[in-house]
């Protein structure tokens, strides 16, 4: 790892500022992902600005119809939440099927969403549950978001302060994890809400997380397994590698979205 | 170089680092901990895992400087020099939980986390489960999951030594 300055500013406006003065800077929120990345040295910051100490990024807060967890929130703390469980349960089954232990005691919703890695898990919730993403600028919609590999809208001194979900009627996740890596070769997240049904996909596309609106429209029409039964999802645009084939990536989909149907029709 | 202070096994420390000093370095190097071991050095095989606040994690995977201020407990920390083993190490050692040893602290420290989160009483499946992130070469896993299962119905009660 090379070396770099490193900061712990107290307040959004101090990190936003060394941000602004260091073009070379980078933020970490619990580092999971930059730190294994700086090790092998594809980024090299010149300031690493540490978002531990600043004020507002952390709390999990149900307000209204709506559940808004800060960006610093770690991803044991989700899955612990009381709040979480009792709105949106999937979310908080997401949470802890991430990493392992030690891992969700460091790693933060803020730095999943913000790194877009395409194999992470939260982006797949964010998208399906139509989350809006909060910065220290604006409020960025999830279908706004992401935008391919590693690409999010964010600004280069943007900051993600929260993510707020909208509570669904119900939900539910399912991944295949890789066996060794339990990174997801496939995971679905399904969604139904008040007035739609949404699916997302994350692990299999070659852009990271995108929707499935052939499904999505099944599902509106009838939300059971048996309605995407028929629905074959392309391979055209799907991650092929040594871990899997496009092929059985897009079976893989299938498989897992009406797992997440029946486990949401569970749920409830 | 940056200055950190930080309290690890009980007793507080003020040293300097370099930004890129990892937890594990100011641990092993600086402190001359080395009971928490660096396997894989890429967050998978949890032999470096301590406690940090209270909570489980990679040590190999923080900066020292993020543990600014930070309550650290270490495999030494457990038990200090003379004193009777911590009933989950007692457990790995009458429940034959080790073979080469080199996962076995990281592994301790998880079981205890595990214990602080689940409980006394852990099925198997909850351990197995809880050891997601820590690897073993040599036992197959069994001798330790029924370590860890014994460890914890002997922590119960307990109470747990100052430093962790």
């Amino acid at each position: 790892m090379y070396n770099f300055n490193y900061h712990r500013p107290k307040d959004l406006a101090a990190a936003a500022a060394l941000l602004q003065a260091n073009e070379n800077a980078k933020l970490m929120a619990g580092g999971q992902t930059l730190i294994p990345t700086l090790k092998q040295r594809l980024a090299s910051p010149s300031d690493l600005i540490d978002l531990s100490d600043v004020d507002g990024l952390s709390g999990i807060e149900r307000k209204g119809k709506h559940v808004q967890i800060g960006a610093m929130v770690t991803h044991a703390e989700v899955a612990a939440s009381a709040v979480v469980r009792r709105a949106i349960p999937s979310l908080a089954e997401l949470a802890e099927g991430i990493g392992d232990p030690a891992v969700r005691h460091r790693g933060t919703i803020g730095g999943s969403v913000a790194n877009n890695d395409p194999a992470a898990d939260y982006p797949a919730a964010v998208l399906a549950l139509g989350a809006s993403i909060f910065t220290n600028k604006r409020e960025i919609s999830a279908d706004d978001f992401f935008k391919g590999l590693f690409e999010t809208a964010l600004e280069p001194d943007e900051i993600v302060t929260s993510v707020c979900f909208p509570v669904p009627v119900k939900a539910a996740y399912m991944k295949f994890p890789n066996p060794a890596s339990r990174y997801a070769l496939a995971g679905v997240f399904v969604a139904k809400r008040a007035k739609d049904v949404r699916v997302a996909v994350t692990g299999a596309g070659e852009s990271g997380v995108f929707r499935v609106p052939a499904m999505e429209r099944a599902l509106d029409k009838k939300f059971a397994a048996k309605s995407i039964e028929s629905i074959k999802v392309g391979e055209e645009g799907l991650v092929s590698d040594l871990h899997a084939q496009a092929d059985y990536r897009a079976h893989l989909i299938g498989v897992m979205a009406r797992r997440a149907v029946e486990a949401a029709l569970k749920a409830t | 170089m940056p200055k950190i202070t930080l309290t690890v096994n009980g007793r507080a420390v003020s040293t300097e680092v370099e930004g890129r000093t990892l937890l594990v370095e100011l641990l092993r190097e600086n402190l001359r901990l080395t009971g928490t071991h660096v396997g894989c050095d890429t967050s998978q095989c949890g032999c470096c895992v301590v406690h940090v606040n209270g909570k489980a994690v990679k040590a190999c995977t923080m900066l020292a400087l993020q543990a600014e201020g930070a309550r650290v407990v270490t495999i030494e920390g457990l038990a200090p020099d003379g004193a009777p083993l911590h009933p989950m190490q007692e457990a790995f050692r009458q429940n034959h939980g080790l073979q080469c040893g080199f996962c076995t602290p990281g592994m301790i420290m998880t079981a205890i986390d595990l214990v602080n989160r689940e409980g006394n009483d852990l099925d198997d499946s909850t351990i197995r489960e809880g050891l997601e992130g820590n690897l073993c070469r040599c036992t197959g896993y069994q001798n330790i999951v029924k370590s860890i299962a014994a460890g914890a119905r002997a922590m119960k009660g307990k109470k747990r030594p100052a430093a962790a």
